[in-house]
């Protein structure tokens, strides 16, 4: 047997190994699902509400089934005559006063009403796409419109959209001791007081949405490809809620997904339609959204109204946080709508610092929009930005140095573990030495230099500060369970160890560019002390995999892969045993380190794959000992990671057009231990890039109507490659004290961070309390002239 | 109607409808999925395919015009085994995420080393802004596009 060489003394994990999913990517073998086909399949095109409140009165497809290559038209009438359920929200908020809160049915397909511009009521099956699209054009709905409820602050005084939801308000939810919070605003030496507005984005992985459903008749088997961030919550829902199969009859495949960034999370109406219509029709149906699809039925994110206060001592300490937020549901409460603007936003107010009083009251309504659920970051984002904001702006009216008022407000490293007055435990961090590194890094003290010389240019320069935390690795699940949540926080993982030594590994985490196939693969080999290239990292599919919960909320490393760390512990006890019995030793003098299997104090070891070998050809192998060498774990974290860290923003504004440049961006992270750094950046990099797009780019408008302004990349606003700066990026490193890898989760940081970075900069450079999001040249030049 | 033309190397002539695009061409017919199609304004560039040697969006040209001409996707300018520049430099950069808009985008800087000797990290982003990425906050693509250039100088061909 051939005995492990480098990969012994070199340690997988902290290295930048360049990722194993490449080659097929960059060579166009990729298989995303819209790259799928199977014989027969059939091209389903929805119909869409082209109005944003109205009652369908009729649906006429006459002249649409005349259209050569129409097999069918189905409405949402077809599929409750099947028997199909609603779309559930996932988390069950409780109201102020005890009650649940108030979620309106939400049918797949819409019936007799429709509630947001692009809501699906119907599709069109046909041989070719260009028939189903010429035939969705011939479907003759008459609508009775009805006046629509668009505004978010204005929807609690509008008519009810949903019969029973008063006013409509899903949830009144508040969070914090409100007494305490007042009484110590009362007493405050100074207060500020901050309006802000969260803009509505738009996710827009490049990836737009995918289904393909085929059922066998004879076998009763449904399999559904997907482009879903968690296929087994996915499997979970159509089977539990829906019902439109028992879930062993029911696989769900999401094979390579181009991009999610949380709107690939949920359940929609059009994946679950077209497996039902797959049954129905006896065909495979194939369903691929274009780009205006995406903007109108893909879940948003943000869109919050807040109304911030924050009370400072004669010192400048923090004594008071108190906030109240509206935040935009849309028309239905998608997967995980509920939790977003509650659990994940007013759980983080306390921020890095250590307000002793925080009360936050978010009252959860209902629009004719598209439904608003996590999209990067998700609250998080949104409650840095009340807290950066307010603390940025409380400097500036007291005339401190808003990086030394942050500072003498920071929880210190000896404050962990540290009880927030907002139920979150933060277990620890170091706050202060992440600041100080972005401090140098920008070149802080140079900063009057620099703005003096961009003033000599005709510009505007300012800086901006953001000093986020945030919670990763939603957990644990028994307590998330008694506050709503539908489903349990843990991951599963199995790794099967082959016969000749390499390892197949089996996750519940789903990648969609994260790059698990590598860092999996890094985590697993450093346990074993094999190499990477020995590892084969297998997720999305739930024929293939036990169970799971997928990928969200940055967590995939510090659950999922605690996950394997527990099945690969499990592996090395095993092996033990194995290495023990071949080489006549007790169980107790075996070690395992670097690949090999010692024994104590002698010059007797035996391989990795030797051991693996004896498992599954067990001539000399310990009496009573099952065969075989693979091992399952489920891991449930015990409490949040907390990354956080300090993002400075630097803008120059051109006096003459209103057009804002980002000329430097620094990003000091704290995400514990990094597994590979060079993954680690580029998630910063790529979440920074949706933060400022958020300041300066992005904003989904509906108009008065509720009908979508920004429905393409004409007018909603992406970011491009030369509208961002080189990021500068660096970390410090306090491990997670509670998970195996001391890991805490990076995907979303770079998102949450830097917005209130780039409008604290903004907002600097103009001399102006406040400008909304997106930073735009119009109304920057609007705001240069007062 | 009937249109022949080269990808990658091979000939074929395919009887579509007038309206095919080329991007219908290469995914349908062809089964060539690596270009990929990501909006339907010609905003994303994840379809850049090289016709006749240039980038172009290929959900925003007809199969028609395409007649006797020579397509090059990114199935066509290196294999798993041989790399071209392009393909190893994003690699060697992290210059993809979930890989998407990566054939596009290594079709587009192609055509922009070939186009514009002593690219710098400013140009790069601004002859990149045709095509979008979400996950990479493009500053690796940058850095892959910048290490390439060098590489593929004296190249020949579609390299």
């Amino acid at each position: 047997m051939a005995e492990p060489a480098a990969a012994a003394t070199t340690r997988a994990i902290g290295t930048p190994a360049l990722r194993k999913e490449d080659r097929r990517f960059i060579t166009g073998r990729g298989q995303y699902t819209d790259d799928l086909n199977q014989p027969g399949q059939l091209h389903a095109v929805f119909l869409r509400s082209p109005h944003a409140r109205a009652r369908i009165d009729s649906i006429d497809t006459r002249e649409a089934l005349g259209v050569e290559g129409v097999v069918a038209v189905l409405t949402g009438h077809d599929m409750a005559e099947d028997g199909l359920g609603d779309l559930p929200c996932g988390w069950l908020v409780k109201q102020k006063d005890g009650s649940d809160m108030v979620s309106a049915p939400h049918p797949p397909l819409a019936r007799d009403v429709v509630n947001y511009v692009g809501e699906p009521y119907g599709l069109v099956l046909a041989e070719t796409r260009h028939a189903a699209h010429r035939a969705a054009e011939l479907v003759a709905t008459e609508f009775s419109e009805r006046a629509a409820v668009v505004d978010p602050a204005a929807a609690m005084s509008s008519e009810d959209i949903h019969t029973g939801v008063i006013g409509n308000v899903a949830y009144d939810w508040v969070l914090g001791d409100q007494a305490a919070t007042d009484a110590a605003l009362a007493s405050a030496a100074h207060v500020t007081r901050l309006d802000l507005i969260n803009n509505r984005l738009i996710p827009n992985a490049i990836e737009p949405r995918a289904a393909l459903g085929v059922v066998d008749p004879a076998t009763g088997e449904h399999i559904l490809y997907t482009t879903s961030q968690n296929p087994h919550l996915e499997r979970l829902v159509l089977s539990a809620f829906v019902k439109i199969a028992p879930e062993h009859k029911l696989r769900v495949i999401a094979p390579d997904v181009g991009g999610g960034f949380g709107s690939k999370i949920f359940v929609y109406a059009e994946e679950t339609a077209v497996l039902w219509a797959a049954r129905r029709v006896g065909r495979p149906v194939k369903w691929t959204a274009e780009r205006s699809e995406s903007f109108l039925a893909d879940a948003h994110g943000r869109d919050h109204v807040t109304h911030a206060e924050l009370g400072l001592d004669a010192e400048g300490r923090f004594v008071a946080l108190k906030v109240h937020t509206i935040a935009n549901l849309g028309a239905y409460l998608s997967t995980f709508g509920s939790s977003v603007p509650t659990y994940l936003y007013g759980t983080l107010l306390a921020g890095q610092y250590r307000t002793p009083n925080i009360f936050v009251e978010v009252h959860g309504v209902y629009t004719n929009t598209a439904p608003v659920d996590a999209y990067r970051g998700a609250g998080r984002p949104e409650a840095t930005y009340v807290v950066e904001r307010l603390v940025e702006t409380a400097a500036r009216e007291l005339g401190r140095d808003p990086a030394e008022l942050r500072r003498i407000n920071m929880i210190r490293p000896e404050d962990f573990p540290y009880q927030t007055p907002v139920a979150l435990v933060y277990d620890t961090g170091n706050y202060q030495a992440s600041l100080d590194k972005a401090l140098e890094l920008i070149d802080y003290a140079n900063f009057p230099t620099r703005r003096a010389e961009a003033a000599r240019r005709g510009k505007r320069r300012g800086i901006g500060f953001s000093c986020y935390i945030e919670a990763c690795g939603l957990a644990p699940s028994k307590l998330a369970i008694q506050l709503g949540a539908g489903v349990g926080l843990y991951e599963s993982g199995e790794i099967r160890v082959n016969p000749t030594g390499s390892v197949t590994v089996y996750t519940g985490s789903h990648s969609h560019g994260q790059g698990h196939e590598t860092t999996f693969a890094q985590v697993v080999a450093d346990r074993f002390g094999i190499g990477i290239d020995d590892v084969e990292v297998v997720h999305g599919d739930t024929g293939r995999i036990e169970f799971g919960l997928g990928t969200y909320g940055s967590r995939s490393l510090a659950v999922g892969g605690s996950a394997l760390v527990k099945a690969a512990d499990k592996l090395i006890e095993k092996g033990k045993r194995i290495a023990a019995h071949m080489l006549e030793s007790d169980v107790e003098a075996v070690d395992f380190a670097d690949g090999r299997f010692r024994v104590r104090d002698s010059n007797q070891s035996l391989s990795f794959a030797e051991v693996a070998f004896a498992a599954y050809v067990p001539s000399n192998y310990p009496d009573g000992l099952e065969p075989g060498f693979s091992e399952k774990a489920f891991y449930d974290p015990q409490n949040f990671t907390y990354p956080a860290g300090t993002h400075i923003a630097e803008v120059e504004i051109d006096e003459e057009t209103g057009v804002v440049t980002l000329v430097d961006f620094v990003a000091v992270d704290d995400f514990g231990n990094v597994v590979n750094p060079m993954i680690v950046h580029g998630q910063v990099h790529g979440g920074l890039a949706q933060g400022v797009g958020q300041a300066l780019l992005e904003h989904g408008v509906y108009d008065a109507f509720g009908q979508l302004q920004t429905g393409s990349y004409m007018d909603y606003c992406l970011p491009r490659a030369d509208d961002l700066p080189d990021f500068r990026v660096d970390t410090t490193v306090t491990p997670c004290t509670h998970n195996p890898l001391g890991v805490k989760g990076c995907g979303e940081a770079g998102a949450i961070g830097s917005p209130a970075a780039v409008m604290n900069a903004v907002t600097d450079a103009l001399g102006v309390r406040d400008l909304p999001m997106p930073a735009t040249p119009e109304k920057v030049w609007r705001a240069l002239r007062g | 109607m009937k249109v022949s033309l080269s990808v990658n190397g091979t000939s074929h002539t395919l009887e579509v409808p007038a309206n095919t695009l080329l991007v219908e061409v290469l995914r349908e017919h062809l089964r060539l999925t690596g270009t990929h199609v990501g909006c339907d304004t010609s905003q994303c560039g994840a379809c850049t395919v090289h016709l006749n040697g240039r980038a172009v969006k290929s959900c925003t040209v007809l199969a028609a015009q395409a007649e006797g001409a020579e397509v090059t996707t990114i199935e066509g300018i290196g294999s798993a085994e041989r790399l071209h520049p392009m393909q190893e430099a994003f690699r060697e950069h992290h210059a993809l995420q979930c890989g998407f808009c990566t054939p596009g985008m290594i079709m587009a800087a192609i055509d922009l080393v070939q186009r514009q000797p002593n690219l710098d990290r400013r140009a790069v982003r601004e002859g990149l802004e045709g095509n979008l990425c979400r996950c990479t906050g493009y500053h690796n693509i940058v850095s892959a596009v910048m290490a390439a250039a060098p590489r593929m100088t004296g190249g020949g061909g579609h390299g």
